[in-house]
């Protein structure tokens, strides 16, 4: 993979952001994260394939037809096969596997892998019941006003009740502060013009409150609502030449794990996300592996639950003690393994069917050196990078592991 | 009669203006609330939104509309429980719409009084017009076989007039909103030597409902609120008046001068006059005629606000709320002329607004912002840090401001020992949640 591009995640947070003022559509996003890849290369006409990952633009946009904004970015891409792929926050993960997979059947040598959403276009309380359908519609009505804030209080509940409140905050509250204080290092991220002097203080003043919100969760424990998009160019290597590039500004992809859980069922045990344990077994394993030669890891925190819960489905804290693993700074960008270096779906931004996308890109800045303020030591025992997207409550997920060049 | 059965027919007098409106808000979205809960299904609860101009309540109707969606999407959580039991209502969209339906749907917007006949409660929000609020409710009254109760959101017209006048005997109390109603969580509570003990239950316990601040007044003419910003509004414009003598300017430049000193030197949410403005230069006007009659010791009248109103000038609010020009004029929310009652034209405030900031003196190092100082904790030391090098400074605006801080404080006193309130504190608490202040009137910043 090389070539990444991310756009600005829009949002709250934004100093630009004005919710009451016109913003930027789908189209913007298209172009300006397409053009950001297709610059890094010599000629658009080399790209073979466009994959487009993208959540809920039929809702949030009105917007279905997707493949078609390909040849909107640029008129090469006219006349070349494009697709769109869905699936809800991991549909950016699914969109890299289309693109993997065409590159392995040798269908394609260079696809343009996108996600994209512009989620700003109604009001929370109203883009609660769109990302909802990320679950079981079936669910829905019983479900929570802010559905998916409401099943990972349930899980931060568990959690708690298996834990003890107080260990899994401090944990959860860690994982914040490093979201918050990664996103200050990249110029892209929704939270970078963040200034805040003490996060930790900020983290205790707010209390889960049932009432307005959610029972076990604060807004400060959530992803944000973010406009973005990102896009990167999966090649094979007859790819890289064509396309001019240097093997050493790209990663190679060692392996993946993409798996599903069925989605009509609640999960067996509201503490352990299993289906992200099975994705990233099967890409270790795929890659070869063990999580001890990982540098670095992108995991999907659109909770900072689902953070701290990672860190135990990935085998690198015991079962229950993920809390205390994060607490103690081991995710920190300094800590024993760095995790989600430019803040993560709660610092950099969570625009939904992008996010898979936008965790490639920031492993590939991270292991070719281009990360800039964000960047962080990749040692030679340790070459490679990981991503774990997911989408919905732990139902679709993708794990790809990277190797610095 | 219970709660619930009160509230099951209600009326709103002149429900399409400013206060009214607000006021109807308010109380059909806690009939509808009556209503959506399981022990009341199958009552039927009505709000007569009455007044006589069709317009108005066919634009109440669109503020209704919008303003109880902002409502409903501020407590989805709670209207998903309340609709649980409704299968077909399933996304937050599904279930706002359904409660800004059942909340417009108790509605019943009316030009004929006779829908009040049938009342048990009445609210009144008509104009400040003692004649008219006593002939109104004196006609339903009459009508009227349900003992009804009235509430009247008069600011400045005693209840015991109205009682005895429009013969409520011990049914009607003040119940005096804030502008805007909606927002302001400021209730001043009105009763007469009659009123009833549970009229006066009722009034709290639905105050309550409504998250209202009630703060009790003594039936005086203009109550603690008014009693207050009149008199203060008074002694800007004397101010004003004064300091165009002493220093040879045009009215409108001490207008600006004065206005800029009651809001940034006094720490106030804005100037006092764009306060007047904001409220109307008519209402003032009229409120300060019903007043005067009732004050015996000092002369409520302004010359300056009668010829603002001979000259057409009048301020107040557009229905979209938007303020109208007045004493200045505004774009967008900002001032950007005066106006000048010789010329009878607005000055553009950049043509005159360095030699006036000259002439003002430097606001001190320590000065905060009213925005800045409302829910800060140090907030009583950051005033007196800046109050106390205003007293020492020996600029103009610092002693205007200091002198209109302490008439301010002794407009509050007098309030006291003319037993309008019954102690400070009922001054401070309506001048801090019904008029924003930072900081209560009565207060030892400026002694």
């Amino acid at each position: 993979m090389t070539a990444g591009f991310n756009t600005v995640s829009m949002g709250t947070g934004r100093k630009e952001f004005n919710p009451k003022k016109a913003r930027p559509g789908l189209e913007h996003y298209f172009k300006e994260a397409g053009q950001g890849s297709i610059k890094q290369i010599n000629d658009a006409e080399n790209v073979d394939e466009i994959s487009i990952g993208n959540f809920m633009a039929a809702r949030f946009n009105k917007q279905a037809n997707l493949p078609g904004f390909a040849a909107y970015i640029d008129d090469k891409l006219q006349w070349k096969p494009s697709i769109s792929v869905e699936g809800a926050c991991g549909s950016g993960g699914l969109s890299l596997m289309y693109g993997i997979r065409s590159v392995l059947a040798e269908t394609a040598d260079v696809v343009l892998s996108m996600g994209i959403e512009v989620q700003n276009t109604v009001k929370a309380i109203y883009g609660a019941d769109i990302l909802a359908g990320a679950g079981w519609f079936q669910k829905r009505k019983n479900g929570h006003a802010y559905f998916f804030p409401g099943q990972f209080s349930d899980r931060a509940g568990a959690y708690y009740e298996k834990v003890g409140m107080d260990k899994a905050r401090a944990g959860m509250k860690q994982w914040f502060i490093n979201s918050i204080e990664n996103a200050r290092l990249d110029p892209t991220a929704q939270e970078y013009q963040n200034q805040v002097p003490d996060l930790g203080a900020l983290y205790d003043k707010f209390k889960p409150n049932g009432a307005a919100f959610v029972d076990n969760l604060t807004v400060l424990d959530c992803s944000k609502v973010s406009d973005g998009a990102s896009s990167i160019l999966i090649c094979s290597e007859e790819g890289l030449e064509k396309l001019g590039i240097n093997k050493s500004d790209a990663v190679e992809v060692m392996g993946f794990g993409h798996v599903v859980r069925n989605i009509t069922n609640d999960p067996e045990d509201l503490t352990e996300l299993q289906t992200i344990k099975k994705a990233a077994h099967k890409a270790l394993e795929d890659a070869g592996i063990t999580i001890n030669q990982v540098g670095t890891i992108e995991t999907h925190d659109c909770f900072s639950i689902a953070g701290v819960l990672a860190t135990e489905a990935l085998g690198l804290a015991p079962d229950g003690g993920g809390a205390d693993y994060v607490a103690a700074g081991n995710t920190a960008r300094n800590g024993a393994m760095p995790m989600n270096t430019t803040g993560g779906l709660i610092g950099w931004g969570h625009p939904t069917g992008g996010t898979g996308v936008h965790q490639a890109v920031t492993i590939w800045q991270q292991l070719t050196g281009k990360a800039g303020k964000a960047q962080i030591k990749i040692s030679d025992d340790r070459p490679y990078g990981m991503t774990i997207n997911m989408g919905g409550d732990d139902v679709t997920v993708v794990s790809i592991v990277y190797k610095k060049p | 009669m219970t709660y619930e059965d009160r509230l099951q027919n209600v009326s709103v007098l002149g429900a399409a203006g400013k206060m009214g409106s607000g006021i109807l808000l308010l109380t059909a979205v806690e009939m509808a609330d009556l209503s959506l809960k399981p022990e009341n299904k199958g009552k039927s609860f009505v709000l007569n939104a009455i007044d006589v101009s069709p317009e108005g309540l066919a634009g109440l109707m669109k503020y209704l509309r919008n303003q109880v969606r902002k409502i409903a999407e501020k407590k989805t959580v709670w209207l998903r429980k309340i609709y649980a039991d409704r299968d077909d209502l399933i996304e937050n969209y599904d279930i706002i719409d359904e409660y800004v339906f059942d909340v417009l749907n108790v509605v019943r917007p009316v030009t004929s009084m006779a829908a009040a006949y049938q009342s048990t409660l009445v609210f009144e929000a008509v104009s400040e017009n003692r004649a008219l609020k006593v002939k109104l409710l004196g006609d339903i009254d009459k009508n009227n076989d349900n003992d009804a109760w009235y509430f009247t959101n008069t600011s400045s017209v005693p209840i015991n007039l109205i009682e005895s006048e429009a013969k409520l005997d011990g049914r009607v109390l003040g119940f005096h909103f804030y502008n805007p109603p909606a927002v302001q969580r400021l209730v001043e509570l009105i009763v007469t030597d009659k009123t009833k003990d549970e009229v006066q239950n009722f009034a709290k316990e639905y105050a309550k409902n409504l998250r209202k601040i009630i703060v009790p007044s003594n039936d005086f003419a203009g109550f603690i609120g008014n009693g207050h910003f009149m008199r203060d509004a008074l002694h800007g414009i004397n101010e004003a008046k004064t300091l165009a003598e002493e220093k040879n300017i045009p009215l409108y430049q001490a207008v600006y001068i004065i206005n800029k000193i009651t809001q940034d030197y006094l720490v106030r949410p804005m100037g006092i006059f764009q306060l007047i403005d904001y409220v109307g230069i008519d209402v003032v006007q009229f409120i300060l005629n019903v007043m005067n009659p009732f004050v015996t010791d000092e002369e409520l009248h302004s010359d300056v606000l009668d010829k603002m109103m001979l000259q057409g000038v009048k301020g107040g609010q557009m229905s979209s709320g938007a303020q109208k020009d007045g004493f200045m004029k505004y774009k967008s929310g900002r001032i950007v002329a005066i106006w000048d009652m010789h010329k009878q034209t607005y000055v553009d405030i950049e043509k005159f607004k360095d030699e006036c900031d000259d002439m003002m003196g430097e606001l001190p190092s320590s000065a905060v912002s009213w925005k800045s100082i409302l829910k800060n904790n140090k907030k009583e030391d950051l005033l007196s840090a800046f109050f106390s090098d205003l007293k020492k400074s020996n600029d103009l605006a610092a002693s205007i401001a200091v002198n209109y801080g302490r008439r301010s404080k002794t407009i509050g006193e007098k309030l006291v020992s003319d037993n309008v309130a019954s102690e400070t504190d009922h001054v401070n608490t309506v001048m801090l949640t019904g008029f924003f202040h930072a900081y209560g009137p009565v207060n030892n910043f400026f002694d």
